[in-house]
């Protein structure tokens, strides 16, 4: 485990370091109004539903899972949030609402996975799509914004840091007393090593990966909440857009491999922490923003290498002769 | 006789940490059909695939038409004219029948695929093995046999000197079995050299000149299939060794009450309908050859498999056929005996592993107590002797010996009452096998029902107070009290022998 997470705090702290070479004051904070500001602050802030919706991912991927549709249940939350407040509910019982639905689509995800026995990225890619639509349906089409301060208070809101990477944080704490001092982390690695061998000791296997793909709609739905109350709005189209594909990448890079079993939460964070750090540094080295993907494919394509055992083995099976 | 087409000497393969194949040697004469004979793990298909280039030799020559050959790809040994059909149809469904006959080698004009051509090259192609289909049609559109007989006709269209057909008829139907050699003996006929890997002992008195039997990864011997008896056969592949181990003590107390009790209970196209009775502190051995459904009766009954008909009690109450939940709740332990595949969690520790089971049982909000899982592990580990002693290191780094003692402690810590272990001690060293047999002998000392399958009939003969015999996916006899290993392996045999008949006799008068 801890040769696996070496590369990632090592990627994480060369790009640190990049940063403060072309930016001396990187890394400085200051507290202002009881609010910490500054370049670290913010990557906390934004990296905040990227982590939370790893997090539900890191656990989808320990079963063998993916799923595809966070960032389209993450769109549907904030739609379904925003249009309540907007025809003047309260904003509690309207996040209570988009947790409900949310939960409800996580249901429907792991039905496919677990009972029908779809493959995972097929069933995701179900709701992926069909997630916008409906989102689309909540809103009318409109980008819908809102004025209510409580509601504000998640994604944009300080207790000293940001409300948001609290919220992520307090999940990701939560996940790891839950899967460790239970046995949830036990019976979902061994689903995701050897499924046949898990329901043959008596695993609830079904259950399980149910389970974890309504854990993972639910991180979505707040990641969600976060990204539409940052701007007090919600909008069906480019809410939490590509957002899965940050989630698994930081699940891949934080050392959980995609063919399940043991799974890493502090991988993940720092998996999650890398990416924004990524995104955050092209914007102050002052690259433009398509260079971006550019980055990310290269992180992409770098840990790929790492993990490719077809590279590794032709190496030495060309080693090997045949004695003569 | 004529010089042998492939005539391999000495040869040995090797994985990390398991010797395959030892110092085996193989011959074989063109215009032959050659069976290729042993149980699960005796390395036939280690043999099939260090003759045609997959696995790397460690040791020893191949020669290939007189010439020193070493093959590094499949490819290689095809082109040479070594033709390999396998057990699962490997063909593209979606592409005809012509297509698939001549994938890679299409003829051509002026640079493009002669569509003509190849429809009428695939014809005489298929003409030659007697097959008489629409070269056009597509693949998939054909029955599982008829595609099969495609693989056939694309391995000899590359005028293959040798035909290599591992397990073709384990999805065919009679009938189909028959179209199958028909063909077989067209090619013989032409001076094909034809080698066959079956399970099926009739199939290979049907059609084979020839065989080679292998054990454990060594050459047992090669004979004219004419000239060996199938008791002999079925003792060359099971064995007679294992006179280093010790005389298990016979119980002298008699067995206790009904356990489990199977009604009529069957599977369509896995195993007949069948009664069993299983009583506490019996150990119920299940005897057959690979194939003859021992395995499926053990999944049957605890539910790996859904039967389709009869019923189960265990304990007087009738279990549901829904699946292992249902058994392990009425007190039912299985082991598989594919160890990898469906035993061991390879990635998690030896305890994890081994509180696995128990673990399911209790659900997931209810943990195993880090104390208790300490105590258990520690308790197992001395007990069954686990090598190396450490909780914490992953199972998959164990021998196959230690990694099967660790599923064996993984129910045992459950305490069921009826323990079904399938071949608990397939590949594994005969210390590893002595302690496991001494464990299932105490376990049923104290009163736990035992059903232990094994390929190695000495063994079952050894551990068991009753011998159940599966032939052909039927029961066919149940031996009790003192069993001979003879008696045994005359009914798994089957026809065609003498001792057969008085074996029954035997076995109804016991």
């Amino acid at each position: 485990m801890k040769n696996r997470l070496l590369w990632p705090v090592v990627a994480l702290v060369a790009l640190l370091m990049l940063n403060v070479v072309v930016t001396p004051s990187f890394f400085s904070v200051r507290l202002q109004d009881g609010h910490l500001y500054g370049s670290l602050i913010d990557i906390l802030r934004n990296g905040a539903p990227t982590l939370l919706i790893a997090l539900g991912m890191t656990l989808v991927i320990a079963t063998r899972g993916i799923d595809l549709s966070v960032g389209a249940v993450a769109a549907i939350a904030g739609a379904v949030t925003c249009t309540h407040i907007a025809s003047g509910g309260n904003a509690w019982v309207a996040m209570g609402l988009a947790l409900a639905l949310c939960a409800v689509l996580g249901l429907w995800n792991g039905f496919l996975v677990s009972v029908l026995g779809i493959q995972p990225i097929i069933a995701t890619l179900v709701l992926m799509t069909a997630g916008r639509g409906i989102a689309m349906l909540i809103t009318e089409g409109q980008i819908i914004t809102v004025n209510d301060d409580s509601y504000r208070q998640v994604g944009a809101g300080f207790l000293v840091l940001p409300i948001a990477i609290l919220i992520s944080l307090a999940v990701l704490g939560l996940v790891a007393l839950v899967t460790r001092r239970t046995a949830l982390g036990l019976l979902i690695e061994s689903v995701g090593v050897n499924p046949s061998a898990s329901r043959l000791a008596g695993v609830r296997a079904r259950t399980i990966i149910w389970t974890v793909y309504v854990f993972a709609a639910l991180c979505a739905a707040v990641a969600g909440l976060m990204i539409s109350s940052n701007v007090s709005a919600a909008d069906a189209n480019n809410a939490g857009l590509w957002i899965e594909m940050d989630a698994i990448l930081a699940v891949v890079i934080g050392g959980t491999s995609l063919a399940g079993g043991r799974y890493s939460l502090t991988g993940t964070l720092l998996g999650a922490l890398i990416i924004q750090t990524l995104t955050t540094t092209v914007y102050t080295i002052g690259i433009a923003p398509e260079i971006t993907l550019v980055f990310k494919a290269i992180v992409v394509i770098a840990v790929c290498l790492m993990q490719a055992p077809v590279g590794i083995r032709v190496r030495v099976r060309g080693k090997q002769g045949v004695p003569a | 006789m004529t010089e042998p087409v492939v005539d391999m000497r000495g040869i040995s393969v090797e994985f990390p940490g398991v010797k395959a194949l030892q110092e085996v040697d193989f011959r074989l004469f063109p215009g032959e059909v050659h069976a290729l004979m042993g149980e699960n793990g005796a390395g036939k298909s280690t043999l099939i695939k260090a003759l045609t280039g997959v696995h790397r030799i460690a040791a020893g020559e191949v020669r290939y038409a007189g010439e020193r050959v070493s093959f590094s790809a499949p490819a290689e040994a095809q082109a040479a004219g070594i033709s390999t059909v396998y057990q699962e149809v490997n063909l593209c469904g979606n592409l005809t029948v012509a297509e698939n006959i001549l994938l890679g080698r299409e003829p051509r004009k002026l640079g493009r695929i002669d569509g003509k051509a190849m429809r009428a090259r695939a014809a005489e192609l298929l003409a030659r093995i007697g097959l008489h289909i629409d070269p056009g049609s597509v693949l998939e559109s054909h029955p599982i046999a008829v595609q099969q007989l495609v693989a056939i006709a694309r391995a000899v269209a590359v005028d293959a000197r040798v035909l290599v057909l591992d397990e073709p008829t384990s999805s065919l139907d009679a009938d189909e079995v028959a179209e199958l050699f028909r063909i077989i003996r067209v090619l013989r006929d032409e001076g094909v050299a034809v080698l066959f890997v079956t399970h099926f002992l009739e199939q290979v008195y049907e059609i084979s000149d020839r065989m080679t039997v292998l054990r454990n990864g060594r050459l047992v011997g090669e004979h004219m299939t004419a000239a060996l008896s199938r008791i002999d056969l079925v003792s060359a592949m099971l064995g007679r060794e294992m006179g280093v181990l010790e005389e298990i003590e016979r119980r002298s107390g008699t067995p206790g009450e009904p356990l489990l009790v199977a009604e009529g209970l069957g599977r369509k196209g896995s195993v007949a309908p069948f009664d069993l009775e299983i009583r506490k502190g019996e150990v119920v051995g299940l005897a057959g050859l690979l194939g003859s459904g021992r395995t499926e009766v053990a999944r049957l009954l605890f539910g790996a498999d859904k039967a389709d008909s009869g019923r189960l009690l265990v304990d007087g109450k009738q279990v549901r056929l829904t699946g292992p939940r249902a058994a392990i709740e009425a007190g039912v332990a299985f082991s598989s005996e594919d160890r990898k595949a469906e035993g061991i969690v390879a990635d998690l520790s030896v305890r994890d592993n081994l509180i696995l089971a128990m673990q399911a049982a209790r659900g997931w909000a209810r943990p195993v107590p880090r104390k208790l899982a300490d105590e258990l592990v520690a308790k197992y580990i001395e007990l069954l002797d686990i090598r190396p002693a450490d909780p914490d290191r992953a199972v998959g780094n164990l021998s196959g010996g230690n990694q099967q003692k660790v599923l064996l402690a993984r129910w045992l810590v459950t305490q069921p009452k009826l323990l079904i272990l399938d071949e608990p001690t397939r590949g594994i060293d005969v210390g590893a096998k002595a302690q496991i047999q001494k464990v299932v002998a105490d376990l049923a000392a104290e009163g736990m029902a035992v059903l232990f399958i094994s390929a190695e009939l000495e063994e079952v003969v050894r551990v068991s107070d009753r011998v159940v015999v599966m032939r052909d996916r039927q029961k066919v006899a149940e031996l009790d009290g003192e069993v001979g290993v003879d008696d045994v392996m005359a009914l798994i045999a089957g026809g065609g022998d003498h001792g057969v008949d008085q074996g029954v006799e035997k076995a109804v008068a016991s």
